[in-house]
């Protein structure tokens, strides 16, 4: 999904022009981003992660915030790379939704 | 840096497609610009190829971009657009051809 210059429907929507706030999730995901691609380790340049982004299932890629096509970006970029593999990223989310559970009211 | 073009020279955008035919391709020339003509309004300088950043390679030897500017008639069937009303795009040198006159 990119380049959606002069494509019906989206090329007719008004721009939403509201300011919104950044949440901690928006920051924790920037924060990650600036880490990868830092020039001292330059794990993902910005031009990948465009691409990467573009690359996303146009399902997910109408449904997801800006952040979190950041996210699932990386995520496939990573793997990709064979920094992490797509077994560790799941199993890690395993662990952190248990413990997450735990602390859940 | 050499420009193959300069302010004032008409280009044509090439009409390549290379996200077609599911070969992996990032491609930074929007799909209505594309064997469209227009003038070169401005030389930007030359930089990494975005297109091969895209898949971690160095991109280099650098490529010239350009500001290119098109009559918005030219680009569109609707909207009503007078001949004034124009779109500048930046362009890679490695998308444009020359015009002939």
């Amino acid at each position: 999904m990119h380049d959606l210059g002069g494509v019906e429907p989206l090329a007719s929507a008004p721009i939403d022009r509201r300011e919104h706030a950044l949440t901690q999730f928006d920051l924790n995901v920037d924060a990650l981003m600036y880490l990868l691609s830092h020039p001292s380790r330059r794990v993902i340049r910005v031009d990948e992660l465009r691409r990467s982004i573009e690359s996303l299932p146009s399902d997910d890629y109408a449904r997801l915030s800006y952040y979190e096509k950041w996210l699932m970006a990386m995520r496939d970029l990573l793997v990709e790379k064979g920094v992490l593999s797509a077994n560790e990223i799941a199993s890690k989310l395993i662990e952190l939704r248990g413990r997450a559970g735990d602390v859940a009211p | 840096m050499s420009a193959l073009f300069k302010a004032g020279d008409a280009v044509r955008v090439a009409d390549r497609w290379p996200e077609a035919g599911g070969v992996r391709a990032h491609v930074r020339t929007p799909h209505f610009l594309r064997g469209r003509t227009g003038t070169i309004e401005r030389v930007l300088g030359a930089f990494p190829n975005p297109e091969e950043l895209a898949f971690g390679r160095p991109g280099l030897p650098r490529v010239a971009l350009y500001m290119v500017k098109f009559r918005e008639a030219d680009l569109w069937t609707s909207g009503g657009f007078e001949a004034r009303d124009t779109l500048v795009a930046d362009l890679y040198e490695h998308w444009l051809e020359n015009v002939d006159g």
